[in-house]
């Protein structure tokens, strides 16, 4: 029906145009053709990444002591002919220092029935030991099986208490003074069964007591291993609106939590991987950005501690569907704001989502614009976890990123069936038995990963194969510490069933840091939701603790600031959740600073 | 005054048949976006038009000498806007430069033979994979804008006595489909998946049935689309994920240019 005619007569042409037509058509035809087949080759890096870029990373795992395996969940047989797609998910790590001996250890999740987790305490950088089964969270995969963990004080006494997200119900495990831990899920009173996709620890009313938000990714109504039915999956692979619903638990401040969820105004049913908090519009209450799986992001904009106003579309996060799953924060132009880095999938040829970088206006009001093309962040392959963190110490923030969804032993891959089905109406996409079997077949597997480097001046450049990060895990949660308290952030990555993996970070020694290790007091203990700003050789960076960040992980809670060589820092500024406003001027640097709200 | 009125009819019936096609894509495009907000970005789109349009202008200018209209330049457009997925801008321009071009440079005895944007898009899909990939998205999760698009779509090739081509064209996608779950052991549903989806829609309102590719008999046009589905069928059971794109980028041209050269090869004999 297209009346694709051009509207020419039939005329003679002019022959000198034609030629030049012609002659232009081809040369564009052979550009596109040199893309194709020149840009395959891969580029030759001169020089080690330490000397390019100011930093290497090695990967160390085996030789600290860290042997850990991820476990995958075996689910309901009626999945079996696409297991490998659902049960995707679970392998997960988050930071603490939960003996408070100034080193931080790492929480990491397994997720088949049955199977432990571990929590690797870091012997004064020596080496790891793994103390789970000791300290009574290593057998948690009953009543569900583990997808991540995030670490916060509820209870205000400086240890940090484990919360501990499922398929399956949640669980929390109060930290006593860092020599044991101790069940309290009931007498917390929390729900009895999430899917859950993310969660993290959060103060949203700014009562100096960290709640909870957990985001349901599978409906609650679901036992993935007892399935009633097939017709479980997103009704769409962009507008599903039929997954598991979101928990606000309230911190009542006497050990139990209250859902208050309906009461400020959340209704999401999107299928939630990645959340996080944070005050992205200055009002001095964290507001949360929801990645979401099949379907847009949600922007949920915090009013006074009091209730929340979903304004994802006015503020531009909230537009066009994709498959998110990270939620990370970092002031990436170093302008004392937030952008939002959202990952996303980018397979050649199939599905080029891109990823989102929701850098703001800069203008008085909320809005974003995604600058991830622009800035060289948007292709990540099949992306998971990835974090912000000045790797180099240069004074700018860089991006670590893992990718990869299923890797299978057999031949050939999955895409062909899987863009079948997800192109289709919802009626065929929302029952499992209409996805093709897979066979043994990999979906987006062995992919190279991405470690992006921030030049300062808006443009990242790739550089993990220079670097020394050359593993092609299915990776999903990715972790940013300073394992050895030298001033650097190493970098940590668990893998959905393979090795959790430990790269050490060597970098330049003249380049100068800070660190900021703060604990509340009229604020939370943790002193989760306090803004960092440093100002130096005219510049500023903000930074603000987190209960959660990235996919499934959780970075150390001392907030790291690279400065560049020989930089010194000129002021710094510290808004607490309380709202109290702490000033300090020329801190040393290459220190952390352990702050105690004044 | 019969004659005046017969002669309004005319100008509205040929108003009509003109602005059928343009009318229906803006439709899909403007209904998409506001209900689902289904096109990679709005900017994207119009650079596709933009690019599409002013191609035209300056090509048609330029090359023939006349003012062309731009009527198929701004449906070249709308489709590369929707059909094409990037994070990037100029894949878009591209695209659609391409496509409008392949009208004038890939001519045979006064008439273009690909479909212009099933040229630009397939070969955009083919060439660039790294930076472009297809449109795979849903109308939402309702049956009933899916079903509006096809009565409308139909009803406006009915309009323009081309509604065989897609007829023919769905019942061999269908019975082709059947064939490919013997080969395959999938679920009938999985493999007539994709047509529930804009892009087929797109693929049959706008390119099987673009008056200027298509072959000039009505049986030829039905087995020409018979054909098309067929091609994809192989290019289906060898995971081709752009299969009808594709499948018409071969089979289309060929078959007008078998068309042309029996055309000739006629006249030839008439004339010798």
């Amino acid at each position: 029906m297209n009346r694709e005619d051009s509207g020419i007569e039939e005329r003679r042409p002019n022959r000198v145009v034609r030629i030049l037509v012609v002659v232009f058509f081809g040369l564009l035809l052979v550009a596109l053709g040199a893309m194709k087949w020149g840009g395959e080759q891969e580029e030759k890096v001169s020089g080690t990444g330490s000397e390019r870029y100011g930093f290497y990373l090695k990967e160390v795992g085996k030789q600290v002591g860290i042997d850990f395996v991820h476990e995958a969940p075996v689910l309901d047989a009626k999945l079996d002919h696409i297991m490998p797609i659902i049960a995707s998910m679970g392998a997960a790590v988050s930071v603490v220092d939960y003996d408070r001996d100034g080193w931080q250890d790492l929480y990491v999740a397994s997720s088949r029935r049955g199977s432990l987790n571990r929590l690797y305490r870091n012997i004064e950088g020596t080496g790891f030991r793994d103390v789970a089964s000791d300290l009574g969270v290593a057998d948690v995969n009953r009543g569900g099986v583990s997808m991540g963990s995030v670490w916060g004080d509820y209870d205000n006494d400086g240890f940090e208490d484990l919360f501990l997200y499922k398929w399956g119900r949640p669980e929390l495990f109060r930290n006593l003074d860092g020599k044991a831990f101790e069940r309290v899920t009931e007498t917390a009173g929390l729900p009895g069964w999430i899917n859950a996709g993310s969660a993290i620890w959060v103060d949203y009313d700014c009562d100096g007591y960290l709640d909870i938000f957990v985001a349901g990714y599978w409906p609650e109504s679901l036992n993935l291993w007892d399935l009633e039915t097939t017709r479980m999956m997103p009704e769409s692979f962009e507008y599903a609106n039929n997954g598991g619903r979101k928990y606000l638990l309230r911190n009542s401040g006497d050990g139990t939590f209250e859902d208050v969820t309906v009461q400020v105004g959340i209704a999401s049913r999107r299928w939630t991987l990645a959340v996080g908090a944070a005050d992205l519009n200055g009002s001095g209450f964290p507001d949360l950005f929801l990645s979401n799986d099949y379907g847009i992001s949600e922007l949920y904009v915090n009013e006074g501690g009091k209730r929340f106003v979903e304004m994802g579309e006015q503020a531009g996060v909230g537009r066009q569907p994709k498959s998110g799953m990270n939620a990370a924060f970092g002031d990436v132009l170093n302008r004392g704001d937030l952008a939002i880095y959202e990952t996303n999938i980018s397979q050649a040829g199939v599905l080029i989502q891109g990823n989102n970088l929701w850098v703001p206006m800069g203008d008085e009001t909320l809005r974003f614009e995604n600058l991830a093309g622009a800035m060289g962040v948007d292709l990540g392959g099949w992306s998971f976890g990835a974090q912000f963190g000045d790797l180099n110490n240069d004074g700018a923030l860089d991006i670590v990123l893992t990718n990869g969804y299923v890797s299978a032993d057999g031949s050939g891959n999955y895409w062909y069936d899987f863009s079948q089905v997800a192109g289709g109406h919802s009626a065929i996409i929302s029952d499992a038995k209409n996805w093709p079997p897979m066979r043994g077949r990999s979906l987006a597997g062995r992919q190279t990963k991405r470690v992006w480097v921030n030049d300062g001046a808006g443009q990242f450049v790739e550089v993990a194969q220079a670097v020394g990060v050359q593993d092609r895990f299915d990776g999903r949660a990715v972790a940013l510490v300073d394992l050895w308290n030298r001033g650097v952030l190493d970098v940590v990555v668990a893998n959905q069933r393979g090795p959790l993996l430990l790269y050490r970070n060597t970098v330049r020694a003249e380049a100068n840091w800070i660190g900021f290790d703060l604990f509340g007091q009229q604020s939370n203990r943790s002193a989760i939701g306090a803004r960092v700003q440093v100002f130096w050789n005219g510049e500023v960076q903000v930074q603000e603790v987190l209960g959660g960040s990235g996919y499934a992980a959780q970075n150390q809670r001392p907030l790291h600031f690279g400065l560049g060589e020989g930089a010194a820092v000129d002021s710094v500024a510290i808004r607490w959740p309380s709202g109290h406003m702490q000033m300090f001027y020329t801190p040393d640097v290459r220190r952390v600073h352990r702050i105690l709200e004044n | 005054m019969d004659r005046a009125s017969g002669f309004w009819k005319s100008v509205w019936t040929g108003l009509q048949s003109r602005y059928l096609s343009p009318a229906l894509i803006t439709c899909i495009l403007i209904g998409g976006q506001v209900t689902f907000g289904f096109l990679e970005s709005l900017g994207q789109t119009l650079t596709a038009i933009l690019s599409s349009v002013l191609t035209e202008f300056a090509l048609g200018r330029l090359t023939w000498g006349v003012w062309p209209g731009l009527i198929s330049a701004y449906i070249t457009g709308i489709s590369v806007g929707i059909l094409i997925r990037s994070p990037l801008f100029w894949p878009y321009a591209l695209c659609s430069v391409l496509s409008i071009a392949s009208k004038y440079v890939l001519r045979w005895r006064g008439r273009h033979l690909w479909n212009p944007s099933n040229f630009g898009v397939s070969i955009m899909l083919f060439l660039a994979p790294e930076v472009v990939a297809g449109l795979s998205i849903q109308w939402g999760n309702t049956l009933s804008v899916m079903v509006i698009i096809w009565v409308l779509g139909s009803a406006a090739l009915w309009r323009l006595r081309r509604f065989h081509i897609c007829a023919v064209y769905v019942i061999s996608f269908l019975a082709f489909a059947l064939i490919r779950c013997a080969f395959t052991g999938q679920a009938y549903l999985t493999s007539i998946a994709p047509i529930t989806g804009p892009m087929y829609q797109l693929f049959i309102f706008f390119m099987i049935t673009d008056p200027k590719t298509t072959v000039l008999t009505r049986k030829g046009q039905c087995f020409v689309a018979f054909l098309v589905a067929f091609v994809e069928m192989i290019l289906r059971l060898n995971e081709a994920i752009y299969a009808p794109f594709y499948a018409l980028f071969i089979v289309g041209p060929a078959a007008n240019a078998f068309e042309i050269w029996r055309k000739a090869k006629a006249t030839t004999d008439e004339h010798g």
